[in-house]
């Protein structure tokens, strides 16, 4: 697996940042999908981006509890005002993608796993 | 031996190499000299390399150099290194007006490169050296290339080193982890308390933040701050979906902290059960906001050192989870 900037992957898939915009050198190695808190407080890992749809703002205490490197949230769903605020005051990135859960799952992991460079970088 | 190479001190001195890193006074160090011997090239490089082949023509390169925002590429030919083409050879090519040609023809040959395990400090004096813009990066060992640097990520990395030392050194400045060493006594405990507020979901989690921010500022090392927030959390959680309130107790003394989540009901009519994962009462729509998976007490357990859960039906729920702050390991995961 790669380590890839969020910066470079907020420009590669498009998504929408709204708040921490100068938490973008932050270092991502992976990423966790679930719309679940309690599996993200288990088995999520510092520095993933969490992919999820929901948007009340506990996901910025979970985010912020395991050291999360910003949250997607899918569909194109809105956050809540309450989480942004949250968000900025924990300095948390949140981004929206209009993707699916499953296509920006996807298309995050053939970033991060590098299939293109044959020299295995 | 070189004239520079004399004294352990001038051979990589930043003052001979780069007017930007130097000091003053040759005796005192600034932080960014300390860091810059500190961090090495593989700290700052870029390890998503973008490469050209020998055959790339000067056309595609633009399209190359302007779709990924850099300013040069090494030249790979069959695994190996064949050369670094630049912005600068672009220009030069364009500024000529000839007409396309491949990358071979206008691309350095000579190419400098660094080590992945050498300094920072000697890659600026290279680059300062040179005049190049951007050096490969050779892994030591396999003589294989795995990254690139350019001027750009070594000054954003020490400005990133020094932004994460500013934070380190705010949250020390707070630090109480001294207090305990000031307090004589057989037994010292520091205490503090939250209430919890039942079906709030808008507050949920408050007390758990605020007791992560208390024990950070004791200076607890955060692998525990960490097991104790996600424990306390769970607890919070609890409260808010099940009852109509209750009360989060930390207690931190020297060696442990223990926390106690205490509500007055409805209670736990089967404890064993509600501690197999995936097990829940939660209704519907609690479940819709992503709480409620049946993993509250499991994750609890899983951080905790100890865990004491007494739940008697319609009177109420009393949680006592003790983490020792000596065992820093990684707990085993939730599966």
């Amino acid at each position: 697996m790669k380590i890839v900037k969020l910066s470079r992957i907020i420009e590669q898939l498009n998504l929408d940042i709204r708040n921490a915009q100068d938490q973008v050198h932050r270092e991502v190695k992976r990423g966790y999908t679930s719309d679940l808190l309690s599996d993200v407080l288990a088995n999520g890992e510092e520095g993933d981006v969490w992919i999820t749809l929901q948007i009340h703002p506990n996901i910025v205490a979970i985010a912020g509890m395991k050291g999360l490197s910003g949250i997607v949230l899918i569909n194109g769903r809105q956050p809540q005002e309450e989480t942004i605020a949250r968000a900025r005051e924990e300095n948390i990135p949140i981004m929206v993608s209009e993707m699916t859960a499953f296509e920006f799952s996807g298309r995050l992991y053939a970033m991060l796993s590098g299939t293109k460079n044959d020299e295995g970088i | 031996m070189k004239p520079n190479e004399s004294k352990p001190s001038s051979g990589a001195d930043p003052s001979e190499n780069s007017g930007a890193f130097a000091g003053p006074d040759s005796t005192r160090y600034t932080k960014i000299q300390e860091l810059v011997y500190e961090l090495k090239v593989s700290d700052a490089m870029m390890r998503n390399i973008i490469t050209t082949t020998p055959d790339t023509s000067m056309s595609e390169l633009r399209e190359i150099l302007r779709a990924n925002r850099i300013s040069g590429t090494p030249v790979m030919e069959g695994g190996k290194m064949v050369g670094v083409i630049s912005i600068e050879d672009f220009i030069m090519w364009l500024g000529s007006g000839k007409a396309d040609c491949p990358i071979k023809e206008k691309m350095t040959t000579e190419v400098d490169t660094m080590y992945a395990n050498e300094p920072l400090v000697h890659a600026i004096g290279k680059l300062d050296k040179t005049g190049y813009g951007r050096l490969p990066v050779i892994d030591r060992q396999s003589g294989k290339l795995i990254g690139i640097i350019t001027k750009g990520d070594i000054i954003e990395r020490l400005l990133h080193k020094l932004e994460i030392e500013y934070h380190e050194e705010e949250i020390h400045r707070y630090r109480a982890s001294h207090i305990f060493e000031d307090i004589i006594g057989d037994k010292v405990a520091l205490t503090f308390q939250s209430s919890v507020k039942g079906k709030d979901f808008s507050r949920a989690g408050e007390a758990s933040s605020g007791l992560k921010k208390t024990l950070e500022r004791l200076g607890i090392h955060p692998q525990i701050v960490r097991r104790a927030a996600i424990a306390s959390y769970e607890a919070e959680i609890n409260v808010v979906i099940y009852t109509d309130g209750g009360t989060i107790t930390a207690s931190v003394q020297p060696d442990k902290i223990r926390i106690d989540v205490n509500d007055t009901g409805p209670g736990i009519s089967d404890v064993d059960k509600a501690m197999q994962p995936g097990y829940s009462t939660a209704s519907e729509w609690v479940r819709e906001m992503g709480f409620g998976a049946g993993m509250g007490l499991v994750n609890i357990k899983k951080c905790a050192d100890k865990m004491e859960l007494v739940s008697t039906v319609d009177k109420g729920t009393h949680l006592r989870i003790y983490i020792d702050i000596n065992n820093t390991q990684e707990h085993s995961k939730a599966g």
